[in-house]
């Protein structure tokens, strides 16, 4: 059994992009998960997962098929239930749903035939704002146009999100999160399937929003990037293995730690 | 001469008036409902449901010896919710999954609704809940259209943007509180609603038609959500009303005529389309 070193204390002081953070609150952002379980039926997806971070991060949720990276993007966004554990931001514990986190689904969960424009998903973004039955205002109609603009899609607003590139659709489900007005981004495995210049547009969108003062949280497979595309790394295999800084974590042996604890996870 | 006498005949006849108002009526409100039918991707299970309606008024026949609009309401209401209730319940506790769990059902049923035709009291006039006659239509036909429709068009338009989201994402739309069950449960009812008042008109089988077709001929033109429901709905109504008028005047039934005109509809949209038609697929390449 692996226990589970966590530094994130001196990985966030240490991390170069932890000045920027939240410039423009008064308080400090923090996300502090804590002995966080979830169960599907009667396997732990995750198990006493505990780390902690703040916006201004690009975090990366790094391990094999099955280590529960999506479950855990999910548990923070309040899209599972978890059985035990606490999910604590800016003070206070996250029972429900806030609209200060936005989930971005896989590639793969998305009905990309949905009959929806680029400009009605972000405007979707706005629904917890202007709820079932408000008519949309001119706030909301401005958020919308600034997270169109900021994201570059102002001439692909009228498009289908099926007649998008990859690292449009990306951009375009970003621009719903700005919209929203989101302090955290949870996206489930946001490079997948993009090529290398989209790859390049949307690690330097990630930098941005990070320094504007969000928090990046995003499940990434490919160990060969990672260190260049994040500054924090929570490598896990349905428990923590390790956390801390990209450059500290990213080397061979904690990588090997992390993929090849699958058999000895029974005992 | 005899077109144009038959279209004065029309005009001149009170008989086709109420036809007219009602396929009108079912065609813009069955057209704007089935603009979730497309987003949600079951025709299918519209088809399994309206399918379904049969047993449940010959139970209810069998049950009550006669055939009245409130009963064959309530059995069809009754079949519809057994077999989409019991589709979803095989489905979440075994590893057959939904459609497949609906299409033993519905199909064991319609087969159970056949065999009960010759047994019932009121045979002949079966075949109309069938296939529909609205020119048999009555006062109360009528007004249950219109209660039916006002209430569907109402709530749907009420709650309009949690039921696309729980459509788009139904797991996001949960994690931001939207009720997603109840969501779903509200589409399900209103569907079984929209079929039961379309029976009069089209009948159980052809109601798919009506609850399919009108917003899947928008989907070919545009991908506004706002124009796939309520371009749905003028193309249901004029489809109703066109049906109807047609039927007058050359020798078919009008339930009949609202379907093909759909079917000839979408054919020309799936062919001339300027934004999805495959001609302009064609002419580019």
């Amino acid at each position: 059994m692996i226990t589970s070193p966590i530094t994130s204390e001196h990985a966030q002081h240490k991390n170069g992009h932890d000045h920027s953070c939240c410039a423009h609150h008064s308080s400090h952002h923090d996300l502090i998960i804590s002995d966080l379980t979830v169960r599907y039926r009667d396997i732990d997806a995750l198990k006493d997962i505990s780390f902690d971070t703040s916006c201004g991060n690009r975090l990366a949720l790094i391990g094999p098929n099955g280590a529960g990276k999506s479950t855990l993007l999910k548990a923070i966004a309040g899209l599972v239930r978890k059985k035990s554990g606490t999910i604590e931001w800016r003070g206070t514990s996250i029972k429900h749903w806030s609209s200060e986190f936005a989930y971005l689904p896989q590639r793969e969960e998305v009905d990309w035939n949905f009959p929806i424009t680029v400009r009605g998903l972000v405007e979707m973004g706005r629904y917890p704002q202007v709820g079932i039955w408000k008519k949309f205002s001119n706030k909301d109609a401005e958020a919308v146009d600034r997270a169109i603009e900021s994201l570059d899609l102002v001439e692909l607003q009228d498009r289908q999100i099926k007649q998008l590139s990859g690292g449009q659709q990306q951009r375009a489900f970003i621009a719903r999160a700005v919209a929203q007005e989101a302090h955290v981004l949870l996206l489930d495995e946001p490079f997948n399937g993009l090529d290398r210049t989209a790859t390049k547009t949307l690690r330097n969108l990630l930098i941005k929003l990070a320094s504007e003062g969000r928090l990046i949280i995003a499940s990434h497979h490919d160990i060969n990037t990672a260190k260049s595309l994040f500054n924090q790394v929570l490598l896990l295999n349905t428990e923590t293995v390790s956390f801390g800084k990209s450059d500290d974590l990213l080397n061979e042996e904690m990588l090997e730690r992390t993929f090849l604890t699958t058999n000895n996870k029974k005992d | 001469m005899s077109f144009f006498t038959n279209i004065a005949a029309i005009e001149m006849s009170n008989l086709v008036l109420a036809p007219l108002i009602a396929a009108t009526v079912i065609g813009f409100a069955n057209g704007f409902f089935s603009g979730f039918v497309n987003l949600r991707r079951n025709a299918l299970s519209v088809s399994a449901l309206s399918h379904t309606m049969l047993p449940g008024i010959a139970v209810a026949v069998l049950i009550t010896q006669e055939l009245t609009q409130a009963n064959a309401f309530i059995g069809a209401l009754f079949a519809c919710i057994l077999v989409g209730l019991g589709s979803v319940l095989v489905s979440r506790n075994s590893r057959i999954p939904e459609g497949t769990a609906l299409a033993v059902l519905y199909t064991s049923a319609f087969a159970g609704g056949v065999a009960l035709l010759p047994h019932l009291p009121i045979v002949a006039s079966l075949h109309d809940w069938l296939f529909g006659d609205i020119a048999l239509i009555s006062r109360t036909d009528l007004n249950l259209i219109f209660i039916i429709s006002t209430l569907s068009l109402i709530l749907s338009n009420l709650f309009m943007r949690p039921l696309l989201l729980t459509m788009f994402e139904p797991n996001v739309a949960a994690a931001q509180g939207v009720p997603v069950r109840a969501m779903q449960y509200l589409i399900f009812t209103l569907l079984i609603l929209m079929l039961v008042a379309s029976l009069q008109a089209v009948g159980c089988v052809l109601s798919v038609s009506l609850l399919v077709a009108p917003s899947a001929i928008m989907l070919l033109f545009t991908d506004s959500t706002q124009k796939i429901f309520w371009g749905g709905a003028i193309v249901g109504a004029l489809s109703g009303a066109g049906g109807v008028l047609f039927s007058q005047l050359i020798d078919i039934q009008s339930g009949q005529a609202i379907v093909i005109l759909l079917g000839i509809l979408f054919l020309l949209s799936f062919i001339l389309s300027p934004r999805y038609g495959i001609l302009k697929g064609l002419i580019k390449a």
